[in-house]
């Protein structure tokens, strides 16, 4: 099954599991979604529970907030990621506050599904990796999975937190095939997930470069390194214990992530790492991330704007060397 | 009004441009020699020329992710708009922005803004710079009907009111918002009865009809450039092309494409040349095959161009 069908899969099991939750975003409806993400589920559910949106972000995601606060559990879509810029106040100064702001009286169950991530020349307003602005903003939690297994057993999770969840996908996975789980899969928030094992030096990750680094570890491997690789899937909560015992075992760390690199997802990996393992380090930790300038529309800038397998295989060498 | 015949043919001449480079990109990008993705203008070629053609030289134009059209109608080169499409150095930008960010201040455009709405406050700036520079220039605003539903068009529309901004916005309605139709995205009939609420004048004329908007886009430009205040400018078309690449518009009911294909404006306004015996159809014909010629010419130009170096990527983050 595809990623997109997956993440399709569990928002029609979750719709049909409980009347309380509906979708909202822009051509959702009857087109399917911008990303074909929600095809067939209009026909299935009808228009009280996937509702086409104006273009009208701002609304949308407010929306959300006054539906839970009446005792609804929402599923907002946003198109793409970068558009998040014209709703921030809605999802950092409301949803994510409004619970803490109010001592704890609600619960705000509500999910927002979007997509980020480059790789295909649409240029700096629809290729960014906005996570780390995310996971600076605490009551939200932030996931962020690799695998179509992972994007159904983690979307539906989230659409029975209490919490607010910011759901991101990735534009290129929609197409990735993988074996998922049928009917109630479900897994956890807050729980990272070792792709691989190995004892030479750990990587953690997530999202699409996750397959970048499984690929680099093909290559490591064959010159001697065992690279022992963490998925993190949620960002928020984020599974430390699975990163600190990795590295404990490895003595080595490296965080590949596409954002950007300063004050990035991998800055703050790299300090909980150093902090908490620091006895057991071999050397600096080290980050792989998009260079500091925002996405150019031409292949061979993007190229070498984004992380590439080689500049994962650059850092592991110089940490392993 | 008495036209003259040149510039009547230079507005059928600047429409065949565009659709001319539209159909040939598309056929591009569907050989796949395009990188990144395409929202084209074939339908909607009335309102960019009808407009621009009201315009000097010196008035800036704001777009949106659809800005083919009105980047040749602003002025812009077929070679540095194709050179952009491949993302080559020739690009008006150098190929970092691509498509959805065609644009070139020195002609006039302000780079093609990608988020819907995101154009609105930044017109309405030039507007106030205009204004505070005792510049007489005029900002127009070019955007989707789709636009008028974010925030930020209603807060951007009513400071250019208060402030008697020399801006004119226009709203290009072809009925869709990506894929949903205005129905179910605006209870008004017409979107100039959101003018009311800010005190403007609003104009919806027929968008197809390139003289049409012509004449509603001077009175506004003037009305602008006066010092009067900003006009909300509704030219009312259609798309006949996908929305973006491979749209197949199966959420176009057949009924509706059949007499917005029938109402497209070339067609029209070329029928209606050769009726008032303004020009013979060998003239048409070779409008058309001069803008083949300079096409070809462009696509043979960017596709020889040079990709940018990878080392370009790390210029024009700051000044
Ligand atoms: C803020 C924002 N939301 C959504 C989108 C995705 N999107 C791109 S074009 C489009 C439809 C725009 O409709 P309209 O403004 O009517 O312009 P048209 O495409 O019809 O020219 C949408 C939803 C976007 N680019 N920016
Ligand atoms: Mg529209």
């Amino acid at each position: 099954m595809t990623y997109r069908d997956a993440i399709n899969a569990a928002l029609a099991e979750e719709l049909e599991r409980d009347e309380r939750v509906f979708l909202l975003g822009e051509d959702v409806g009857l087109f399917g979604g911008a990303m074909a993400v929600t095809k067939g589920l209009y026909e299935r559910f009808g228009e009280r529970r996937v509702q086409d949106m104006p273009i009208s972000e701002s609304a949308i995601v407010g929306g959300t907030l006054g539906a839970v606060l009446t005792g609804l559990r929402p599923v907002a879509e946003i198109m793409f990621i970068d558009f998040v810029g014209v709703c921030m106040d809605q999802i950092v100064n409301q949803i994510a506050k409004v619970r803490y702001m109010l001592g704890g009286q609600v619960e705000v169950p509500l999910v927002i599904r979007t997509q980020g991530g480059g790789g295909k020349s649409y240029a700096a307003q629809h290729s960014q990796s906005l996570e780390a602005w995310f996971m600076h903003t605490p009551g939200l939690k932030v996931v962020i999975p690799s695998t179509p297994a992972d994007a159904k057993g983690l979307l539906k999770s989230a659409i029975r937190d209490n919490n607010p969840v910011l759901f991101i996908e990735h534009k290129l996975l929609y197409n990735e095939k993988g074996e998922v789980p049928e009917g109630e899969h479900l897994v956890p928030l807050g729980q990272a997930r070792v792709v691989r094992e190995g004892s030479g030096l750990t990587i953690a990750t997530y999202s699409r470069m996750v397959g970048l680094v499984q690929q680099a570890a093909e290559g490591l491997a064959a010159e001697g390194t065992e690279v022992e690789i963490v998925d993190l899937r949620t960002l928020t909560p984020l599974d430390e214990e699975t990163m600190f015992a990795s590295v404990r075992k490895t003595g080595r760390f490296l965080a590949v992530e596409e954002g950007h690199l300063t004050a990035g997802v991998g800055a703050e990996l790299v300090a909980r790492v150093t902090k908490n393992c620091f006895d057991y380090l071999d050397g600096p930790p080290e980050r792989v991330a998009a260079q500091d300038r925002p996405i150019p529309c031409a292949p061979a800038l993007e190229k070498a704007t984004l992380p590439q397998v080689e500049d994962i295989l650059t850092a592991a060498r110089a940490l392993v060397g | 009004m008495a036209y003259d015949t040149q510039f009547l043919l230079g507005l059928y001449r600047q429409m065949v441009l565009i659709r001319q480079f539209e159909e040939r990109v598309k056929f591009l990008f569907l050989e796949g020699v395009m990188p990144g993705t395409i929202h084209q203008y074939q339908g909607q070629e009335a309102v960019a020329v009808g407009v621009c053609s009201a315009l000097e030289a010196q008035d800036v134009i704001t777009s949106t992710h659809r800005p083919h059209g009105h980047a040749l109608a602003k002025g812009l080169s077929i070679e540095s708009l194709m050179g952009e499409l491949f993302g080559k150095v020739t690009g008006c930008c150098h190929g970092k922005g691509g498509s959805m960010h065609v644009g070139d201040l020195e002609k006039g455009m302000v780079p093609a803004i990608a988020i819907v709405g995101g154009g609105v406050p930044i017109a309405t700036g030039i507007g106030l710079s205009f204004k505070l520079r005792q510049e007489p220039r005029v900002a127009v605003c070019f955007m989707g009907d789709g636009a008028t539903n974010e925030g930020a068009f209603h807060e951007a529309v009513n400071m250019g009111a208060i402030w008697s901004l020399p801006v004119v916005y226009v709203i290009e309605n072809n009925r869709y918002s990506a894929s949903t139709p205005i129905c179910q995205t605006a209870r008004v009939e017409r979107l100039t009865e959101r003018a009311h609420a800010y005190g403007i004048p609003g104009v919806t004329v027929d968008g197809n009809d390139v003289l049409t908007v012509h004449e509603a886009a001077q009175v506004a430009v003037e009305r602008a450039r006066s010092g009067a205040g900003p006009t909300l400018l509704e030219a009312m078309t259609y798309r006949i092309t996908g929305h973006s690449r491979r749209d197949p518009c199966l959420y176009q009911p057949e009924e509706e494409r059949k007499q917005a294909l029938a109402e497209e404006p070339i067609g029209r306004y070329g029928a209606w040349l050769l009726a008032e015996g303004t020009a013979e159809q060998a003239a048409l014909d070779q409008a058309r095959a001069e803008v083949d010629a300079e096409i070809e010419e462009a696509v043979r130009a960017a596709q020889a161009a040079p990709a940018p170096a990878p080392e370009a990527a790390l210029e024009d983050v700051f000044a």
